[in-house]
């Protein structure tokens, strides 16, 4: 039944787990300073033993303002509180689960009749108050102390970045545990009159049933940073605080040291010790420690960048919090009463009575409580279960980022050296193919220049054959009839020549982009000038060239200066070289 | 997490490297256009060979570099400035062979008239290259000292400009000798040797825009 009544408890540690696990470690993973799933072990861990280890005093506080002595009483307050947050988290106003559970007391002390020790109500508020304050003081303290141990060491940027998540990872874990210590009190502090009398043996140390409660409160939060701060780190961690890592660092050990400060013992009774006012041991808002942390270092920096209204909305918190918890727990502690009959309220005579009746009837029965105990078998079940459940979590976790990393890095370094393959092949297709096509050029230039000069030496024969009928005619004794038709033969395959034409066909097609290139330039070229600046691009001479055109070498000279003229070429300047470089 | 020493000590050790490279591949250029310049055409030969060497040597640290920072989530706040601004000091390299290797395509014609101030250029030029890197190195290591490097940088460049109109000036306005297409050359080779310190002088603005943002 207990087990039960504390799941409210359970729910208000799970949503502290999930929303505050983002101060410590928010800016940290949302920055990939550290791994989320290395940030959860730590903060799992550590949270549970600053619950277990320092947990009890906040929680004597709680218990002096208002001491909640039945167990629905406690369930109905702790429900109360948690939902008042919920709520106000909701309407996204800054809400700190520390104020909803103190008004949520308060509710039960209205309700019940109890009166509130003011005294104990001042220390609190006077808590909360200092709690930015000095968040903001120590922030500043160590961010000075920081800059300067920097500027005196001279540490390359990479060190110090090893260093700097080192060293948030140690902070982290200094702020984790403080969370616990000081904010168990939150989740399981209003069940501590309630908790019935156990004793769990595991051999080496015995639990009694107000640190097993600790317990399950400290992994209640670590359920709730394991489950859901991923979400609130990436979002609310990172709009919280997007600042340096230094910054982070300074912040968060500020942030821890306030925790700290307010929930240990040890450190009271050393001050106590000394002369010096007892630190009241107080559940306080871990995100208005962090709040007042970069204020600090904001203030620091000129506090052009501080926004104002955050404070208003703090001090909104404090108010309104507190006020609006206590009105739903008083209200839901009537509807509790009347309706479901539960017992929210004990008569502390009656209770005192049941004790020392308990005592003188059955001695013996308070005492061996260790051995017969029905709860022992039922709790080992739930802490091994879910010390299991979070070991899993944390396994699963790791596994899952680091595989994705290695992933990352080898699809990385395949993909660089698959691109430079990629580009290898194609810069080698690129060059084969224009060795290629230059082979093809070259060929077709050979082939170009075979068929020039078997034309050119097939017309010298035939004008040499043609110059020596000539001399023949002139003779008396020949019959010049026959030897006339065989000089007209001659002329006529001199100017009509198959080759020929097929040789100008060629020169067309391997000089069609320089013809387009040379229409582009001289626009005004007529279709014999443009062959004769071909003939002109494959070095030949005029005198072969006369020969290709069945021209006088005369005629080309005259055309190659009338080219000239229509080229706008100086006197100086080459028109064979012109034409080469078109 | 364990490996991040380990990590951040390579890391640190391929970029001083990598910085080592690029002050190397500087000085080969100097030592090659005044090769040039001199006439020593097999020296000039070896040094556009060692020149070409550097600048590979810098591109595969550099990948390594990158690829280190993305991987391990070194210094995550700054790490796309970071390897920006490598990606910058890796420009000058670049340059540098881009120009030697022109010198060796090209082959301008400088006239002795301009040698020496040709030669002074390439060391002025240079110099502000020089200045750059030791600026970034200090970057890493300590940040004060970057503005006082940047300083120098700048000072460097404007007297590169001042010396790069002057040869300019003289190429078109005094040497009537030369052809219109060797001016032409010449400037553009006044124009390259000029970039180096421009290319210097975009390292130091991204170093003082990183230095506020780091100083934040």
């Amino acid at each position: 039944m207990f087990l039960l009544f504390l799941t409210s408890g359970l729910f208000l540690g799970w949503s502290l787990g999930a929303n505050d696990a983002a101060n410590i470690f928010g800016s940290a993973v949302g920055s990939k300073m550290i791994k989320f799933s290395v940030a959860v072990f730590v903060a799992s861990i550590f949270v549970i033993l600053g619950s277990f280890i320092q947990g009890s005093g906040a929680s004597n506080t709680l218990g002096e303002l208002g001491s909640v002595n039945a167990i629905g009483g406690a369930f109905t307050v702790a429900l109360c509180a948690g939902l008042t947050v919920f709520w106000m988290t909701k309407l996204q106003l800054p809400v700190s689960s520390s104020q909803g559970i103190i008004g949520a007391i308060i509710g039960w002390n209205f309700y019940s009749g109890n009166p509130t020790d003011m005294n104990v109500l001042g220390k609190i508020v006077g808590a909360w108050i200092a709690g930015p304050i000095l968040g903001a003081v120590f922030a500043i303290l160590i961010y000075l102390l920081l800059k300067y141990t920097l500027h005196k060491s001279k540490i390359h940027l990479l060190k110090l970045d090893a260093y700097l998540k080192y060293g948030l990872l140690v902070v982290g874990a200094f702020g984790a545990y403080s969370l616990g210590a000081n904010n168990v009190a939150n989740v399981v502090g209003v069940f501590i009159p309630s908790v019935p009398e156990i004793e769990l043996n595991f051999g080496v140390f015995i639990l009694d049933g107000k640190q097993l409660l600790f317990l399950i409160g400290g992994i209640s939060i670590a359920a709730g940073i394991i489950t859901y701060s991923k979400k609130v780190m990436m979002t609310v961690g990172n709009n919280l605080m997007k600042l340096s890592a230094e910054s982070a660092l300074v912040i968060v050990l500020a942030h821890s040291l306030v925790l700290f400060i307010f929930s240990s013992t040890t450190l009271s009774n050393l001050l106590q010790s000394v002369g010096l006012p007892a630190i009241p041991l107080v559940p306080v808002s871990s995100s208005q420690a962090v709040v007042g942390a970069i204020m600090g270092i904001g203030l620091l920096k000129g506090g052009r960048n501080i926004k104002f209204s955050i404070l208003g909305k703090i001090t909104l918190g404090w108010i309104a919090t507190p006020i609006l918890a206590g009105i739903i727990t008083f209200v839901s502690l009537f509807f509790m009463s009347n309706v479901f009959k539960l017992v929210v309220v004990q008569d502390e005579s009656l209770v005192v009575s049941q004790k020392i009746n308990a005592i003188i009837s059955s001695p013996k029965i308070s005492a061996s409580a260790a051995s017969v105990n029905l709860y022992q078998p039922l709790l080992f079940t739930i802490i091994g279960l879910l010390l299991v459940l979070i070991v899993v979590l944390i396994v699963v976790l790791t596994r899952k980022t680091s595989k994705a990393k290695e992933e990352e890095s080898t699809d990385i370094l395949l993909k660089y050296e698959s691109q430079e393959k990629l580009l290898q092949t194609e810069l080698q297709k690129v060059t084969n193919e224009n060795a290629k096509l230059e082979k093809e050029i070259e060929f077709k230039r050979k082939e170009q220049m075979g068929i020039a000069i078997s034309i050119i030496q097939k017309n010298q024969f035939l004008e040499k054959l043609k110059a020596k009928i000539d001399k023949i005619i002139l003779k008396p004794e020949v019959n010049t009839e026959e030897l006339t038709q065989l000089k007209k033969l001659i002329i006529d395959n001199l100017s009509i020549d198959k080759e020929r034409e097929k040789f100008n066909i060629f020169i067309n097609e391997l000089n069609t982009d320089f013809y387009l290139r040379l229409a582009n330039r001289y626009p005004g070229l007529s279709e014999n000038e443009q062959r004769l600046t071909a003939l002109i691009r494959l070095n030949l001479s005029s005198k072969e060239i006369a020969s290709i055109l069945n021209i006088s070498t005369k005629s080309v000279e005259v055309n190659r200066h009338r080219l000239r003229k229509k080229m706008h070429l100086k006197r100086e300047e080459n028109l064979t070289e012109l034409i080469n470089k078109l | 997490m364990i490996k991040i020493f380990k990590t951040s000590k390579d890391v640190i050790v391929n970029i001083d490297e990598y910085f080592d490279t690029i002050e190397l591949g500087i000085l080969n250029f100097k030592e090659g256009v005044n090769n040039y310049l001199d006439g020593n055409t097999a020296d000039f030969e070896n040094n556009l060979k060692i020149i070409d060497k550097l600048e590979e040597k810098a591109d595969a640290i550099i990948r390594k570099i990158e690829n280190d920072f993305y991987v391990y989530s070194l210094l995550p706040n700054y790490a796309s400035e970071i390897l920006n601004l490598l990606e910058k000091v890796d420009d000058i390299i670049d340059q540098t062979k881009n120009t030697l290797s022109q010198f060796d395509v090209e082959s301008p014609f400088i006239p002795e008239e301009i040698k020496t101030d040709f030669s002074r250029l390439v060391n002025i030029s240079v110099k502000t290259a020089e200045n750059a890197i030791p600026a970034a190195r200090v970057f890493f290591t300590d940040t004060n000292l970057v503005k006082d490097k940047i300083q120098k940088v700048v000072f460097y460049e404007r007297e590169t400009e001042k010396l790069a109109n002057k040869i300019k000036r003289r190429t078109f306005k005094e040497m009537d000798q030369l052809k219109l297409s060797e001016k032409t050359h010449l400037r553009y080779f006044t124009l390259h040797i000029e970039e180096i310190a421009d290319a210097a002088k975009v390292v130091a603005k991204m170093l003082s825009s990183l230095l506020i943002k780091i100083k934040m």
